[in-house]
């Protein structure tokens, strides 16, 4: 059936069809089509069922406010359910599928809610399912399955997402006939200008009642104002919704570069921008009120505004017989809209005369209106009705950007009073009446003169007006249509005490569907008003907040969703390691090496194998993400003895020093080493995982509280690529490496490795004699190549970080973020010794404090066992106790057997040789442990010491 | 009390609804109570229903605005007690406890939902933290349990655990006791029990100064006049600051953003709540059906209840990128709330300087899930003028001692926890 | 999102900067430990302009002293903090 598409007329392009299926029925429309305007042309009347009664219901709307027709839109990754059909443009092959509904949307079994609907009113379920939470959680499982709207989606999205950045000196939002009048004042003033609209086509109200302005028709008049906009260097974006107004006069504004569900060729699927304007000027017009009464829900019960927007704009008769109820000369146009278009007006209901539409009937599809009619009650048969109790300014964006309201007695609803940020509201969201004023009000937020404004012959059509909701609340009079919120559920809350205007949207929803509210909140205030005895504008509205319509995840996350969501930082050497096929290990941003297992190892027989090779022979490891900063100038000495909280100060040229710094309040923060590479030169490096917090730190000492020293760092951490070289072959392997005799250990030398300029430093990490050698990052490759190749030959191995673990271990060198837990003091770590005695480091007041120095407070120990340790887990006195500390790190002995920890515990070193059980509930493991000092490896440091 | 059941729904949906009454009064406020508590969020009126229950005292709450419409209204109403430190876990497992009769204790349905509350593990690091704190819960008598991947995968088949992700998830920490509950109403139903019990609850009354006679609060000045007050207590969260500010004190607190959002209803989805080890978002899905998310604060201070959209664009990336069909899913409302960030990210149970003048607040981002106990201990301490035993280890004086309880380690600055 | 105005760069997105601190909480490094408890550990946090510590760390990460308004988001001055700082006697 296609009998509702007129003969002529709309905006549609009759010579383009598109074909679409919906609810797998194929159907055809045209170019220009809505989904919702293409189904009602084809006679299409239920669209959706709503969320709580499963009731059938239609379009009531031609626009974004629309709480009905709700549709999948789309197929596979691309479905987006809950896709307004009313904001949904045909594209060829649109497959949109009917939702909330089963088996289908014409017989719906949810629709049995229907029945117990006297018992189950707003908020029911705060007052039954009692018994506890098993109880509860078994009829919840039954109550989230009928809840939700659409389908959830299961697969991965393959479209694209983009972000994008813009000034503007004006930046439009709306255009209908005030946002392009600002926009064409704005552009002729020479005004780089941003006019964005929610709609496919510009033109706003002017696309439902066309008028001649400034001596053109309408929508040519649009056409040219556009050109001009982007003749002075504007924008104008279409299908671009402002979403949001937030600080500064930022606005984020949602693109749609393909329509839902569409498989757009283009390299996004949508678009966020993020506009900073000088000044914005609103135009975002008005959305009309349904009336409430029984039955107003009924499929082809229909805003006024939008038949006459299906009528002159898509070319669609929505019925045969129709009754206009409304409050203004609006409802009268549509009348008239109407009987022009073939459509017969059975009756039309006044509001302003006394007349009042009193019940709509009908299954799925309206058959009988009852009304009050010149005194009379009186009843038209007919399949649609038109309805307006007035409109609403959509104040939302204005609201964001924290403007104030005021209350508009002729719309009966807030308009715009003062703003607080660069914003200015015009048109009819402004509350401004007829097409000549609304011109005029847009041409001077665009900052023309008001004499100059575009000029229209169209005669004063005045929209104010309002029919204020009937009293005696009944069951299914809607006043949120998709949350089936009633007007006896909005008097019942009222009742109950939810009276605040928050409290009777939480209690009932009102407001709280997709529609957010844009065609209920004023109805259910002027419900409460009444209830309350108070006027309206002393009651007020809920907030409003971003976004203005919803808009995907997927286009807030841009490109930065997903696989993106943080950036992988790479290796200068990977290549070098995806050679021996690492494991690799992520780490804070980076990956790393973990083993590099020969063929049937595991990670954990080539880790021991790796180390193995380190305490017997030699090993290479790259340590390149350490955090490294170049301290330089006469004051770097002192400099650093305000962060570390060792002492730096007698550090000789050419020798090196471990050491940590605290935090303000004198917990260990990092630690690390540094260098004096010449008379004022330092360098400096802590763990790879701090390396921000500590060029923070850093920046923050020197910068804030520091600023008179001369001195200035730099974060190399990139700069230098850096490798390990260790064991008992290490110096011969450097000094060939280097051709120099190597340092001793903690001292540092300028080297050259195959032409390139290096520091050698004399460090050891895994207790065995060890050097590291820094290389600037862009010529590493020959020299790891050098040290590789040399390495080989003398029968050493890579190690990774597993083995490295090991190594540190048994030292008992504690790790930031496992044994600096950071609720752990220097004292605590085994570290106290090496503070500097005279202070005047950061930390120092922090530790003083007298709990820091408690003798019973947790502290490093190591342990030992004959088997493994678990990895975290508790340590107790016998089971069942209460633990006093934990094992933080595990490893195997290298060279012997046994398992070998670090852990902390109450107590600490005295308790060494103390008998305890490390258990781990959550692995059904304890094993008895030895609490030993927190060295497992050569105690005296003779292997690396000279 | 009319008493909520299913029986009596049936009743009065005979009679159209008619006979039920007001959930609570708005009685004028008196010239004087016993205590007085500040703040009609979830904690100020948990603290009046437990005073009035347990130790027969009939408090005055006094809310500036509409009880429920701070952070109680605005959470993301994640509620478990599977912390680290002991005195986090002992505090939080009281409050577990007695969110588990809380429906019934009440005669309101607050939906608590023991869906599970999952914490994700990326790495093998991750995963040893995670049985660290699981150890520690088990020790302690609280239920934790690690997951492998796969078992991850069969609780949340739409979690995206292929070895391609941005952060591969390796395996998981559930505390299948901890779960959600329905936010509003928790306010209500303690509003509703409290007020059976002879509370009055007086809305739209605003603190605004105290009146305080050699060193002791005797009362509190209000946008409705003055109120006497034997004792009083400040619950006031994102507000502790300018309360306690009022009556001359400086608190450890700061006060930040945070943010939360829901997308559009959609069917089942994701059952389990969401947390990570290393990415700073949290999922679930309500009873509504809609998908609740929230991440880190703004990390600046702000009284503004209103966030940056930058926060939300990345809880949208990070959500996307564990779960890759929420993809085409709208974000439908978001908002935010001020939260009352402390020093070490505890919240502080004490009296302060000022004699008979009590504060319990500096719950930070995670108080909702303590609101039964909250309640419950603070009472204890404006009845008897002492701090509860489990709230011992949340007195102003910590910070001072170094006893701080910094569960993330993180030290002094809120916004870097 | 705030739009700062860094003496150096001209006026840029909060994106590009870091929140530091309250400068009330800023600690000289030879503090006493009461001076250390009385400025990390409180704060005045009132409803009302706050003088702050914030670092333009994706600019040119100049240190600099904002007042802003923390109930309205007003950024009532930027100034560079080295240009307020007064060296040690
Ligand atoms: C976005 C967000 C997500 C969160 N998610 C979680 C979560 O998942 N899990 C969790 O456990 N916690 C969460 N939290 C934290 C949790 O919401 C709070 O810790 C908790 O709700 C605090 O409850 P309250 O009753 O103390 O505070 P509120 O509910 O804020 O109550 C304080 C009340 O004091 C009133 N008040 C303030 N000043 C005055 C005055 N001068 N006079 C009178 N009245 C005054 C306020 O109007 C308010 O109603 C979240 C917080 C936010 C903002
Ligand atoms: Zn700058």
């Amino acid at each position: 059936m296609s009998g509702y598409r007129l003969a002529s007329g709309g905006l549609v392009d009759r010579t383009r069809p598109v074909a679409f299926t919906f609810d797998g029925v194929s159907y055809s429309g045209f170019a220009g089509d809505t989904l919702a305007s293409a189904l009602l042309a084809s006679g299409v009347s239920i669209f959706g069922r709503s969320f709580k009664y499963h009731r059938p219901r239609g379009v009531l709307s031609a626009g974004v406010e629309e709480p009905n027709a709700l549709v999948t839109a789309g197929q596979g990754g691309r479905a987006e359910p809950n896709t307004r059909a009313t904001d949904l443009f045909l594209t060829p092959g649109l497959v949109a599928t009917s939702q909330n509904r089963w088996p289908s949307l014409g017989f719906d079994l949810g629709a049995v809610t229907a029945l117990i609907a006297p018992f189950i009113p707003a908020g029911f379920y705060y007052k039954t399912f009692f018994g506890g939470p098993k109880l509860w959680r078994f009829f919840e499982h039954f109550i989230r399955r009928a809840a939700g709207l659409g389908p959830a989606p299961r697969l991965a999205d393959p479209d694209s997402y983009q972000h994008r950045a813009a000034f503007c000196d004006v930046l439009v939002v709306g255009a209908g006939p005030a946002g392009l009048a600002a926009a064409d004042a704005a552009a002729g003033a020479g005004k780089r200008v941003i006019l964005c609209e929610q709609d496919a086509i510009v033109g706003g109200a002017l696309l439902r009642d066309a008028a001649e302005i400034a001596g053109l028709p309408g929508r040519d008049w649009a056409a040219a104002v556009c050109a001009r906009v982007i003749a002075a260097g504007g924008r104008v974006l279409l299908r671009t919704t402002a979403t949001g107004y937030h600080d500064h006069d930022l606005l984020t504004l949602g693109e749609k570069c393909a329509e839902p569900g569409e498989d757009a060729p283009s390299l996004s699927a949508q678009r966020l921008w993020r506009v900073r304007a000088s000044r914005v000027v609103l135009a975002p017009g008005l959305v009309e009120r349904p009336l409430v009464c029984p039955g107003n829900d009924v499929p082809g019960v229909m805003l006024s505004g939008a038949v006459r927007t299906y009528v002159q704009r898509f070319g669609v008769a929505p019925g045969r017989r129709a009754v206009v109820a409304g409050c203004s000369d609006d409802a009268d146009r549509t009348a008239a809209a109407l009987r022009a278009a073939g459509v017969e007006v059975v009756a039309t209901i006044d509001y302003r005369r006394g007349e009042t539409l009193d019940t709509v009937k009908g299954g799925n599809r309206v058959s009988t209106v009852i009304a009050s009619v010149g005194g009379m009650t009186r009843s038209f048969a007919c399949d649609t009705v038109a309805m307006s109790a007035g409109f609403t300014p959509s104040v939302q964006l204005h609201m964001q950007a924290g403007g104030t309201l005021a209350w508009h007695d002729g719309c009966a609803a807030f308009v715009p009073a003062t703003s607080r940020q660069a914003q200015v509201t015009a048109g009819a969201a402004a509350g401004i009446e007829g097409l000549a004023a609304i011109l005029a009000s847009g041409w001077a937020a665009g900052g023309g003169d008001v004499a100059d404004a575009p000029q229209t012959r169209a005669e004063r059509h005045c929209c104010h007006g309002f029919a204020p909701p009937p009293r005696g609340a009944r069951t299914t009079a809607f006043v949120d249509f998709q949350n089936d919120v009633t007007s006896r559920d909005l008097d019942l809350a009222w009742r109950e005490g939810y009276r605040s205007v928050e409290h009777m949207k939480r209690y009932t929803t009102l407001g709280m569907a997709t529609d957010q509210g844009k065609t209920s909140n004023i109805a259910g205030l002027l419900q409460l008003s009444r209830n309350e005895g108070r006027p309206a504008p002393d009651i007020g509205l809920t907030t409003f907040r971003p976004p203005f319509t919803p808009v995907t995840l997927g286009v807030l996350a841009g490109e930065d969703g997903g696989l993106h969501m943080a950036p992988r930082r790479v290796l200068r050497l990977k290549a070098q390691h995806d050679r021996h096929h690492p494991l690799w290990q992520p780490l804070g941003y980076w990956h790393r090496p973990r083993a590099y297992p020969r063929d049937g190892e595991t990670l954990h027989s080539a880790a021991m194998r790796e180390a193995r090779t380190v305490r017997s022979n030699v090993g290479l490891s790259d340590v390149s993400t350490l955090a490294k900063f170049d301290v330089q100038g006469p004051d770097a000495g002192a400099f650093l003895e305000l962060v570390c909280a060792t002492g730096i100060a007698k550090l000789a040229v050419g020798r090196g020093r471990y050491t940590f710094m605290l935090r303000e309040d004198g917990m260990v923060m990092d630690d690390g080493t540094v260098w004096r590479l010449g008379d004022a030169r330092y360098l400096l490096t802590s763990s790879t995982g701090g390396a921000a917090r500590m060029e923070a730190h850093l920046a923050y000492v020197r910068g804030v509280l520091a600023p008179h020293m001369r001195v200035a760092i730099v974060e190399v951490q990139e700069h230098w690529a850096a490798f390990a070289i260790a064991g008992p072959n290490a110096r011969s392997l450097v000094e060939t490496l280097a051709c120099v005799s190597a340092p001793k250990h903690m001292g540092c030398l300028a080297v050259v490795v195959a032409g390139v300029e290096c520091w050698l430093l004399a460090a050891s990490y895994s207790g065995e004699r060890a050097f590291e050698l820094y290389v600037p990052g862009d010529v590493v490759v020959p020299v790891w190549e050098a040290a590789e190749a040399l390495l080989h030959a003398a029968g050493g191995a890579l190690y990774g970080l597993e083995a490295l673990e090991l190594l540190r271990i048994e030292k008992g060198h504690i790790v930031i973020g496992a044994e600096a837990t950071g609720r752990t003091t220097p004292h605590d770590l085994g570290l106290g010794k090496m503070l500097r005695v005279s202070g005047g480091y950061c930390g120092a007041a922090g530790l003083a404090r007298p709990m820091l120095q408690a003798v019973d407070r947790q502290a490093l120990v190591g342990l030992e066992a004959d088997g493994e340790i678990p990895e975290g887990a508790m340590l107790v006195r016998a089971a069942g106790e209460a633990p006093m500390g934990h094992v933080t790190s595990v490893g195997s002995r290298v060279l012997g057997q046994g398992g070998v920890a670090l852990a902390l515990l109450a107590g600490g070193p005295a308790r060494t040789g103390e008998q305890w059980l490390a258990t781990s509930p959550t692995r059904g493991i304890t094993v008895p442990v030895r609490v030993t000092a927190p060295l497992f490896h050569d105690p005296e440091g003779t292997r690396y010491r000279d | 009390m009319q008493r909520y059941s299913a029986w009596n729904l049936f009743k009065h949906g005979l009679r159209g609804h008619k006979g039920w009454q007001p959930a609570w009064r708005s009685p004028e406020p008196k010239a004087h109570y016993d205590v007085v508590i500040i703040g009609g969020g979830g904690h100020g009126l948990a603290t009046a229903y437990y005073l009035a229950k347990r130790h027969g005292i009939r408090a005055a709450v006094v809310e500036k605005s509409w009880i429920g419409g701070g952070n109680t209204g605005r959470n993301t109403t994640i509620v478990r007690s599977n912390y680290r430190l002991p005195e986090m876990q002992a505090l939080l497992e009281h409050a577990l406890k007695l969110w588990e009769g809380l429906s019934d204790e009440l005669n309101y349905n607050v939906m608590f939902s023991q869906r599970g509350a999952i914490f994700l593990g990326h790495s093998d690091g991750d995963m040893a933290r995670l049985a660290e704190r699981g150890d520690a819960l088990r020790c302690a008598g609280i239920d934790a349990e690690l997951l492998s991947r796969a078992q991850v995968h069969k609780l949340i088949p739409l979690l995206d655990i292929s070895d391609a992700a941005r952060f591969p998830i390796v395996g998981g920490l559930i505390q299948r006791r901890g779960g959600t509950a329905r936010h509003d109403a928790v306010a209500w139903g303690y509003a509703r029990a409290a007020d059976a019990l002879g509370v009055d609850i007086i809305q739209q009354c605003e603190v605004t100064g105290f009146a305080i006679a050699g060193g002791r609060v005797t009362g509190v000045e209000t946008s409705r006049g003055h109120i006497g007050a034997g004792r009083v207590g400040i619950v006031v969260a994102g507000n502790s600051g300018h309360v306690a500010g009022l009556a001359g004190l400086r608190l450890p607190v700061e006060s930040h953003i945070l943010q939360a959002f829901v997308t559009e209803p959609v069917k089942p989805m994701i059952d389990t709540v969401i947390m990570s080890q290393s990415l700073h978002c949290y999922i679930s899905q309500s009873d509504k059906g809609e998908i609740v998310l929230g991440g880190d604060p703004d990390f600046y201070p702000s009284y503004t209840q209103r966030g940056q959209p930058m926060r939300i664009e990345e809880v949208a990336g990070q959500a996307i990128g564990l779960v890759p069909a929420l993809s085409k899913l709208r974000m439908l409302r978001g908002w935010a709330g001020t939260t009352d960030m402390t020093c070490d990210g505890s919240p502080i149970f004490d009296e302060t300087p000022v004699a008979d003048l009590h504060i319990n607040g500096g719950w930070c981002y995670g108080g909702f899930k303590a609101t039964p106990g909250s309640g419950w201990l603070f009472a204890e301490q404006l009845a008897t003028g002492r701090v509860a035993d489990l709230a011992r280890p949340f007195g102003l004086g910590r910070f001072a001692s170094g006893a701080t309880v910094d569960e993330a380690g993180s030290g002094p600055m809120p916004h870097h926890r | 999102m705030l739009l700062i105005n860094c003496p150096h760069c001209g006026p840029r997105a909060q994106a590009e900067f870091g929140f530091e601190r309250p400068v009330e909480t800023i600690l000289p490094v030879d503090a006493s430990t009461a001076t250390m408890v009385e400025r990390l550990y409180t704060r005045t946090n009132a409803r009302g302009v706050s003088a702050e510590l914030w670092r333009h760390s994706h600019g040119c990460r100049a240190w600099l002293r904002i007042d802003r308004h923390v109930v309205t988001h007003e950024i009532l001055c930027v100034a560079l903090w080295v240009a307020l700082w007064q060296a040690p006697q």
